[in-house]
């Protein structure tokens, strides 16, 4: 503790060269460009390495397997030393009665300034016992350690909105942060959220010691703001009605738009078609599956990965809003058809008195 | 007989076979025909785009995608469709305060025990095809204004979902206004679900009408079809000699 970035990294042997491409990759990795770069420079070369707790719930752990594949090892590997991460069950040595001294010693020494990182939901049914560490609930331990809290990051769909856990019937009533505590929680989400949008969050926190530009949902907008399929390479063959009808035929070899086998692009705010997966190589639909929408509320109760709208409820796993609304139709068809048959007959009869009618009058 | 009133044999003597007079009425005022027409064809390109919206079909043949631009004008027809919808829907509820009586507002929602009445009358005949009690309203029936001010609040439901779904793709300041929608539908899944369900109900809702106008042409007997060209209809003149 008490160390500013700088003489950490020093210790460790990184030149001062080394330092200023750290900065220069944490200026870019937090949004901030060539003109941030000094502020980066001058806040680490100051600042003291932040604390961090890093909270694992009812996950399964994919929020931190994406976050050690960050395609910047350089910031990764600076940031997982730079961070003081004080307490993690997936990537702490300690363990037991030691682990449990860490983090409090963390919150007792740090208050007001440690950064809470949560990965998983919490349970809050049957007084919360789905999930218990140390022999305390997960809601307790959430509560004690964001009390003190500078920051609450909600790593992955989990923490932000429930992910799984919280799909019908949510049996163990998984409940997402920010239902829990009562400051701002910054919502990462996505099954796993992409390693670079959680880099650059936190590099963002930790450069410019605030929250990063957030949208209704809590979500950076940087990252969140733009649907998957605003962006997405294929986005042209949506516009020309150029789409893939089964799996394997000629259009998914060409590389046309998924839409029709249920990509949820269209509804799905997240960075993959820019940012991309493993140092950039690919994401969902460039490698011909559409998208699951991992990153958005309820995403499990939204109905079969394949088919783009989700199933009508009470109707049968395969019955969407179309064959309902043509059931609908077709029944309103068949009785106006009946309808006009009885019509027609009466009329003629009408008809056939006004006609007796006119013959008796000349 | 008055100087525009004509004598027809009703189809549906009331008063035993004697001839009964009529009196033609200015019911549909210039705005209301032209917002009828407007909506008509607004509602069925948005039906026709938005199913298609739904459940694309490759219409055309092209081998990339440059060479075509289909959907993208599918998806710009029920945009702009959209918007011509709300704001002529606007200008018929401008109209539901200034028009004359047969466009009031008060014509849509039954607040009269005699509306009440009327709805009854009109369920009975049009579905065991009674005849008709009472004198029906001249505008609108009760039953009919009734409906329509369902389909009032369904336009309202589309026209917010719709521009929710809209607000992501544009920087406007209208559909902007309706970003909010979105997570209280539980996200875009929700809120394109919803839009899409009320597709049918408007489809349901084109058979229904133009059948029951069609059908209402026939056992009121007075012009009802053409009188949404002209705006003339037939009212019965009270002869109780």
């Amino acid at each position: 503790m008490g160390q500013s970035i700088w003489q950490s990294m020093e210790q460790k042997g990184y030149s001062r060269r080394d330092f200023l491409q750290f900065c220069a990759a944490a200026a870019a990795a937090a949004g901030l460009g060539q003109s941030g770069v000094a502020q980066v420079t001058a806040a680490f070369d100051k600042k003291e390495k932040p604390a961090a707790v890093w909270m694992h719930f009812q996950e399964c752990t994919c929020c931190s397997e994406s976050f050690i594949r960050a395609s910047h090892p350089i910031v990764l590997d600076a940031l997982l030393d730079v961070l003081s991460l004080n307490y993690s069950e997936t990537l702490m040595a300690a363990s037991g009665f030691q682990a449990e001294k860490s983090l409090n010693d963390t919150i007792q020494n740090n208050k007001g300034k440690y950064i809470v990182l949560v990965e998983g939901a919490v349970p809050t049914h049957d007084g919360g016992v789905y999930c218990m560490i140390g022999g305390k609930t997960a809601e307790s331990i959430l509560q004690t350690v964001a009390k003190d809290a500078a920051a609450v990051v909600a790593w992955g769909s989990c923490a932000s909105n429930g992910c799984v856990q919280a799909a019908k019937p949510n049996p163990t009533g998984a409940t997402p942060i920010y239902k829990l505590v009562d400051k701002p929680v910054i919502n990462v989400p996505g099954c796993p959220p992409i390693a670079d949008v959680m880099m650059a969050v936190v590099t963002h926190l930790l450069v410019l010691g605030q929250v990063p530009a957030l949208d209704s949902q809590n979500r950076p907008k940087e990252f969140y703001g733009r649907r998957v399929h605003d962006t997405c390479y294929r986005r042209p063959n949506y516009d020309a009605g150029l789409f893939v009808e089964s799996w394997d035929d000629d259009g998914a070899r060409k590389g046309y738009c998924l839409y029709k086998m249920g990509c949820k692009g269209p509804v799905t705010y997240n960075a993959c078609s820019v940012v991309r997966w493993n140092e950039g190589t690919s994401y969902p639909i460039q490698s011909g599956h559409g998208c699951i929408g991992c990153s958005e509320t309820g995403f499990w109760d939204n109905g079969p990965f394949y088919q783009h709208l989700p199933s009508f409820p009470g109707f049968g796993i395969e019955s969407t809003a179309d064959t309902v609304g043509t059931v609908i139709g077709a029944a309103t068809l068949a009785g106006i058809a009946a309808h006009a048959v009885v019509t027609s007959v009466r009329k003629q009869k009408v008809i056939a008195e006004v006609h007796a009618e006119e013959q008796k009058e000349s | 007989m008055s100087a525009s009133g004509v004598r027809v044999k009703n189809l549906f003597p009331s008063n035993g076979s004697q001839p009964v007079e009529y009196r033609r009425i200015y019911v549909w005022e210039l705005p209301v025909r032209a917002y009828h027409w407007i909506n008509a064809l607004a509602l069925v390109a948005l039906c026709i785009t938005g199913y298609l919206i739904g459940a694309p079909v490759r219409a055309f043949y092209a081998a990339e995608a440059y060479q075509q631009y289909w959907f993208g004008w599918v998806r710009f027809i029920h945009f702009l469709a959209a918007f011509v919808y709300v704001f002529n829907f606007l200008a018929r509820l401008y109209w539901g305060f200034v028009g004359n009586k047969y466009a009031k507002w008060t014509s849509f929602i039954p607040l009269k025990s005699a509306q009440r009445k009327e709805i009854v009358d009109v369920i009975k005949a049009d579905v065991l095809e009674t005849k008709l009690h009472g004198p029906i309203s001249t505008g609108h029936n009760a039953l009919a204004g009734l409906i329509y001010f369902f389909t009032f609040l369904a336009f309202v439901f589309q026209t917010i979902t719709g521009f929710a779904l809209y607000s992501s793709m544009s920087s406007s300041w209208l559909p902007r206004m309706f970003t909010w929608v979105v997570p209280l539908m539980g996200g875009e899944f929700g809120v394109r679900f919803w839009h899409h369900l009320f597709l049918w109900f408007f489809v349901s809702f084109v058979i229904v009408h133009v059948y029951l106008a069609f059908y209402h042409d026939y056992i009121e007997g007075r012009g009802t079809i053409s009188s949404i060209v002209g705006g003339w209809k037939f009212d019965r003149v009270k002869n109780d000699k």
